[in-house]
């Protein structure tokens, strides 16, 4: 992955800013569970209660809850409100707002700041409690019977009706300070959060007393908390859409960016390369390996954002909750555990599942191509007998993995409930100890599964990212290797007037890797305006002599010239341009024929065009077809004939008028008819170009002004057919077995 | 909460080919969602076929269903149950607090012991449920590829006219495994979706309609989103789809005819066009990856729209007095659980439409129509002479375009008949007569004066040796290769018929000898020695008549003479069919076929045909214009 790391370099700065935005996502993320359960907890419960400092309270009230409130804290509270009362200048918009203004004064809130509330909400809290505790117990004394032990006098024995408020602030000082104190230990345990939930009961009355309207503060809290949450939503999605847009510029950037490069390198290199690497795996690191790459870069933005989400959980959980972190650890390594275990026993299977699906694939291949054969034999119990063998076996492997994979799943679910269950009876008691409150530990739950998912996330990045490193590595292995056939640093020009003389000075060659030469010193000099013949077995290297001149490969030992220049001396262009070279399988490009002819010479004219064509025996099925030149070619030539592809490609080299012409056993796929009346036709036409012809055919060279004769990467024999007929050896023996001996004469 | 999350991992459990797909989450869903384009034409007809197919594995489907719903029972009463815990946590400080009690450990414990067992019971469900599904959804795999596999050899050739062996394979390994991966796992999400949903619905209403109306209205609005989204990036999916094709076809052609372009300077020329194609690649992926990428957070902010309307209204009903809090929490809880396998369920239709376009195309292939069938009383010959005859013969591949109109010939036994014409004249169409892979159009082809039709197929073909140009052998070791002539042959009767065809000496310097195994494309033995093989196992086959095709240029001088020897050899007192390239072959012949565009346009012996001046003369004169003085 690393060797392809420079092509994320321009789209750092997207990079970046996605990273960034990673970050901003999971805050969002991370703050709206908050907002999610205060709308429940506080909009829906506490009926849009936020904290236990009311907005407004009755004279009455005050003075009762003021009881309970100590010294240095009622000069707060007292500063926290104003009372208003029928004198006061704001008594007309108030009692509005307060319609028990008109009764009674009452006390309104002035403006605070949070941290102001946030004080003063467990002083206030604690008092409203209390109040309505005994508010409660007035009415009804006997329905708090336990609180007894902890008040200074025994509730039962209150006369019904009495007012204990009144007793109460009658008590001499110290002792109501000793009830406070013991009211402030109690509540300790409690926690802020428990105290404004249980206040808001006693404050919502409160409120009906006053004359607030309850539920307009309700709702408003919920759509205002509902607002904050949607704009977190929004936020957060905002972050998402905009980090996905730039995961996918960069994916889609890069990918595009290293395929060109990777096209551009396999352009640039010689059949020694090609050989290398074969030309099929060339074509799958150019598509599907690159677009695995451009899927991982995708996919590369979990692998920010889990550990992001990751760390934010575990630095939110420790703040709720640090004591409980080894719970957190516990799950995540028996995910991990399972995950490995898992993996480590599918893994191979998965491999092996490719070699069966492969071999699937084989049989079912050879049963379609081979079918008149097997229908011949009438072995088609046999094949489908092999077919079920190879079904049987991947069924096996495809259940065993199933099975396998199937329980992750479960298990998973088990572990994170497992967790949450835990959390919760280890948090029971860190509660009973007051180490904690419930809200924290509910919070703690939420976190420690935004931690163990995060974990999760990764794990499965984990178990992909070797498959996609395998991409890369496939990807950088040819975008380092440097072609082995490179133009000069300073090319030597050809002489201007080209002649298409080829010279053969003691030319060995060897195929890199192979244990022994193909070629074996050979010598020999086409002259200009000559037809030479290379004629022998299959393997004796006659191709690869051909090979030779265009530069497809070096030569190993000794050179090839052409008019006298060395060919390795000369840039790849220049001496390409100068020959028309005419490959065994006759290779066309999608497009039109004009097109694939066009590609020898982009400004041909329509004549040369024509001729061309005629003198590859073409006319009669280019021209037979309405659409002539502008006949559509398939992808490969796939939809001519092999015999019609040769004759085009024939016609393409013709267009070029180049002063050599290589005949790559290109006549192979013609009947005898086409092949003599092409060959009748190409020697008017390629007059004075120098043209090899590789071949099979004896009848296709007899006539040829050099006719040379390979057996086993030698030289075997060199000269005209009657003259190799008389003294060569293995030239009469291929003859003899083409021809009889009439047809020799 | 677990439910959602854990869902975006487990959606594919299964494994893709080499693919990785199997580990990606959700990924694999919405993408298939985007693609679009491959739907199905008849929907529900291919579902009830595909649970007709389903076969014996209903009842285990329903036992799924069974487990699938106990599962997600489970799995939706769990936090519901563990709510009553911390419930009763709270209660428990707030009694602490008065000092009336405090945290009934005893409670909590027992509550937490029960909900371990309810997410027990549905992990165990889940898993009982998924093994099911696995065995039942390989085992359909397993059958729709044995199925396939029967049927190939059961199609006419005809239908591989028009069908490559691509599409068919395609079949067998793509569509199968499509329909394999996304049926075991969109029918587990689906029962489960739609149990939650049912479930949460019920509970919903049961609690109060008018929030649950309320809840509901966001989902159109979600449809709405999903519909323009995936409307808009489909567009772009298929133009990367497109373009991803061409880049590949340039690619491979490229790539493919490397020396071509090496020859014809066309570096540049082909760079420039890859570049061309590249960058309109790179505008639809990007393009399409973004706008798929922005369904989950839209789909989310409509979900949480939802969820604070519902607020809303559970907060005016609790202060109306109309519903009690509690009741307004847990209707808030449902929501959440509410919205998530309904986006599923969406998502799952797509994944449907997907399974039925394959299990479709399987479907397809698997009503295709089938050989004629074999004739009602088959004639059985205890000795076959060999006499072929053809009467009137017309065929065409199209009935409705004869090649061959009005042809008849009489072989008698032990001659040699040869087939001449220049290339694509259709010379293999007398071989596909002959053995009856096509059956004429009109007239009738006679072996010992019997209609080749009134023949059982197997029997006719056991009368024919077959030896093609394209030589067939497949991956096993040479002698299974050789023994395919005759299974019951003995090793000593193989080896015999390898001597015979010249290719035992050939085997015997081969590392394994007769056990080497033939790779997979069968490039580890030369052409001609391929071709001495198939030799070898038509001798085998020991066969009353023979079907040649004779070597041509592709295999070296030397072979070519043991080929031709051995064919000679084979073909001593056999009725043969000769598709010829030789002249030594075609002097000899007692019969000359020529053929032209598909047609027999002359017959007759050498001579005949020469002293004839017609076509068959232009095309034997013109072998070896050049030695004769012209």
């Amino acid at each position: 992955m690393i060797r392809l790391a420079r092509y994320l370099k321009p789209y750092m700065g997207m990079v970046l800013l996605a990273i960034v935005l990673l970050f901003a996502q999971a805050n969002f993320d991370l703050a709206l569970p908050d907002y999610l359960s205060r709308i429940v907890n506080v909009g829906i419960q506490q009926g849009g209660i936020e904290n236990a400092v009311p907005l407004a309270m009755r004279e009455s009230q005050m003075a009762k809850l003021l009881i309970f409130v100590s010294d240095e804290d009622r000069a707060a509270v007292l500063d926290a409100y104003k009372l208003i009362d029928q004198a006061s200048p704001e008594y007309e918009t108030a009692v509005q707002d307060y319609p028990i203004l008109g009764t009674e004064p009452v006390y309104v809130r002035s403006a605070m700041s949070q941290e102001e509330i946030d004080r003063l909400s467990p002083v206030t809290g604690r008092a409203i409690l209390v109040v309505s505790l005994i508010d409660r117990l007035m009415a009804d004394p006997s329905s708090i019977p336990d609180l007894g032990a902890d008040l200074p006098f025994d509730p039962s024995m209150i006369p019904p009706g009495a007012d204990l408020f009144a007793l109460l602030a009658q008590l001499p000082a110290a002792q109501l300070e000793q009830i406070k104190s013991r009211i402030g230990e109690q509540f300790a345990l409690l926690g802020d959060r428990a105290i404004i939930q249980a206040a808001a009961r006693p404050i919502q009355a409160e409120y009906e007393a006053v004359g607030l309207d309850t539920h307009e503060l309700q709702t408003s809290y919920i759509l205002g908390v509902g607002g904050v949450m949607l704009l977190l939503t929004l936020s957060a999605g905002a972050c998402t859409i905009a980090v996905g847009f730039l995961a996918a510029r960069t994916a889609a950037g890069a990918g595009r960016d290293i395929r060109k490069d990777l096209f551009s390198k396999v352009e640039s290199f010689s059949s020694t390369e090609f050989d290398s690497f074969s030309t099929a795996s060339l074509i799958t690191r150019t598509t599907n390996d690159v677009t695995q790459i451009q899927t991982v870069i995708m996919m590369l933005r979990l692998a920010f954002f889990a550990p992001i989400m990751g760390i934010g959980g575990v630095i939110r959980a420790l703040g709720k909750g640090g004591s409980m972190w080894w719970l957190i650890a516990v799950a995540v390594l028996t995910l991990i555990g399972l995950v490995l275990v898992v993996v480590s026993i599918a893994m191979p299977k998965f491999k092996a599942v490719q070699k069966l699906i492969d071999r699937i694939n084989l049989v079912a291949r050879e049963s379609l191509s081979g079918m008149m054969v097997i229908r011949a034999f009438n072995r088609q119990a046999f094949e489908e007998n092999r077919f079920d063998k190879a079904n049987v076996d991947l069924t096996a492997v495809m259940l065993f993995i199933n099975r396998v994979m199937v329980i992750m799943m479960p298990v998973m679910m088990l572990i994170m409930n497992g967790l949450a269950m835990a959390i919760i009876w280890v948090g029971a008691h860190q509660i009973a100890e007051a180490n904690m409150q419930v809200g924290d530990m509910m919070a703690f739950i939420q976190y420690a599964m935004q931690i163990v998912m995060s974990f999760l996330m990764l794990t499965m990045l984990f178990v992909f990212l070797p498959r996609a490193a395998v991409s890369a590595d496939r990807i950088a292995d040819v975008l380092d290797t440097e072609p082995v056939i490179r133009d000069p640093q300073q090319p030597r020009e050809f002489a201007r007037a080209t002649h298409g003389e080829i010279e053969f000075r003691r030319v060995s060659f060897r195929y890199p890797g192979a244990p022994e030469n193909i070629l074996r010193d050979i010598t020999f000099t086409a002259q200009p305006g000559q037809t030479i013949g290379v004629i022998g077995p299959t393997g004796c290297g006659k191709s690869t002599l051909v090979n030779l001149i265009p530069r497809f490969y070096d030569v190993s030992e000794g050179a090839v010239l052409v008019d006298g220049v060395d060919v390795r001396e000369v840039s790849q262009q220049d001496l390409r341009d100068r020959i028309g070279y005419i490959p065994q399988t006759g290779t066309l490009f999608s497009g039109t024929i004009e097109s694939n002819l066009l590609y020898a010479d982009e400004n041909a004219s329509a004549e040369t065009l024509r001729e061309a064509i005629g003198v590859a025996q073409a006319s009669e099925f280019v021209f037979a077809d309405e659409l002539g030149l502008q006949a559509p070619i398939a992808q490969g030539g796939a939809n001519v004939s092999g015999g019609q592809k040769q004759r085009l490609s024939i016609a393409r080299a013709l267009v070029k008028k180049p002063p050599i012409y290589i005949f790559d056993d290109s006549f192979s796929a013609l009947d005898f008819r086409t092949d003599q009346a092409l060959r009748a036709a190409l020697k008017q036409k390629t007059g004075d170009s120098t043209v090899l012809i590789v071949t099979q055919r004896v009848g296709t060279i007899k006539n040829a002004d050099q006719i040379i004769v390979l057996e086993e990467g030698r030289l075997c024999g060199v000269g005209t057919h009657h003259h190799l007929m008389e003294c060569c050896e293995c030239y009469r023996e291929i003859a003899l077995s083409q021809l009889s001996a009439e047809e020799l004469a | 909460m677990n439910q959602r999350d854990s869902n975006k991992a487990g959606d594919r459990p299964l494994i893709g080919p080499g693919s990785g797909r199997g580990l990606m989450g959700r990924g694999g869903h919405v993408r298939m969602a985007m693609m679009g384009g491959d739907k199905p034409r008849d929907f529900k007809g291919t579902m009830a076929r595909l649970i007709q197919y389903l076969g014996k594995y209903r009842s285990a489907v329903a036992i799924v269903l069974v487990f699938a719903v106990a599962s997600t029972a489970a799995a939706i009463a769990g936090p519901k149950i563990l709510g009553r815990a911390t419930t009763k946590l709270f209660e428990g400080v707030l009694a602490e607090l008065s000092g009336t009690g405090e945290i009934d450990f005893a409670y909590v414990g027992q509550i937490l012991l029960t909900t371990l067992g309810l997410y027990s019971a549905s992990a165990l469900f889940s898993y009982i449920q998924g093994w099911i599904m696995a065995n039942v959804s390989t085992s359909l795999a397993y059958r729709f590829r044995r199925d396939i596999s029967l049927k190939i050899n059961r199609l006419p050739l005809k239908y591989f006219d028009g069908t490559t062996q691509g599409e068919v394979l395609s079949r067998i390994t793509n569509d199968v495994d499509t329909v394999n991966q996304t049926l075991s796992q969109s029918l587990t999400q689906i029962i489960t979706s739609a149990v939650t949903v049912v479930g949460v619905l019920v509970m919903m209403l049961s609690i109060n309609w008018l929030m649950t109306v309320v809840a509901l209205l966001t989902i159109p609005l979600s449809g709405v989103v999903v519909t323009l989204i995936v409307k808009q990036s489909q567009k772009h999916f298929m133009r990367q789809q497109v373009y991803l094709g061409h880049i590949n076809g340039h690619v491979e052609e490229m790539y493919g005819g490397h020396l071509v372009m090496k020859a014809f300077n066309g570096e540049e020329r082909s760079i420039r066009t890859f570049t061309g194609l590249n960058d309109t690649l790179y505008d639809s992926a990007w393009r399409s990856q973004f706008l798929s990428g922005m369904m989950m957070p839209l789909m989310r902010f409509v979900g949480n729209v939802g969820y604070v309307a519902v607020a809303v209204t559970g907060g005016w009903l609790a202060a109306a007095g109309s519903i009690t809090v509690g009741d307004v929490q847990a209707l808030i809880q449902y929501v959440t659980s509410f919205t998530q396998p309904i986006s599923q369920l969406a998502s799952i239709s797509n994944v449907l439409q997907q399974t039925a376009a394959a299990a479709e195309r399987v479907f397809e292939f698997l009503d295709q129509e089938e050989e004629v069938a074999e004739a009602a009383q088959p004639v059985t010959l205890p000795k076959v002479t060999g006499q072929v005859e053809f009467r009137n013969v017309a065929f065409g591949y199209d009935p409705k375009q004869a090649v061959i109109h009005d042809f008849s010939a009489v072989a008698e036994p032990g001659k040699k008949i040869a087939i001449v014409g220049p290339t694509g004249a259709g010379k293999t169409t007398m071989v596909k007569l002959l053995m009856r892979f096509y059956d004429v159009n009109g007239g009738a082809i006679l072996v010992d004066g019997h209609d080749i039709r009134d023949f059982c197929r197997a029997d006719l073909r056991t009368m024919f040796g077959m030896v093609l140009q394209d030589t067939w052998l497949f991956n096993g070791t040479i002698m299974e290769n050789i023994r395919y002539g005759r299974p019951e042959a003995s090793d000593k009767e193989v080896i015999s018929a390898a001597k015979t065809a010249h290719v035992d000496h050939f085997v015997r310097t081969l590392p394994d000898g007769y056990d080497m195994e033939i790779n997979e494309e069968a490039t580890n033995v030369s052409q001609g020695e391929k071709q001495l093989l198939t030799i070898a196992r038509a001798v085998l086959a020991d066969p009353s008549m023979l079907i040649l095709d004779e070597a041509t240029s592709s295999v070296d001088t030397r072979t070519e003479l043991l080929i031709q020897e051995a064919m000679d050899r084979l073909m001593a007192g056999r009725t043969s069919f000769i598709i010829a390239h030789r002249l030594s072959t075609i002097r000899n012949a007692d019969l000359i076929l020529v053929m032209n565009d598909g047609d027999i346009v002359e017959k007759g012996r050498h001579q005949e045909l020469l002293e004839r001046g017609g076509f068959y003369a232009e095309l034997y004169n013109s072998q070896f214009e050049n030695s004769r003085p012209s």
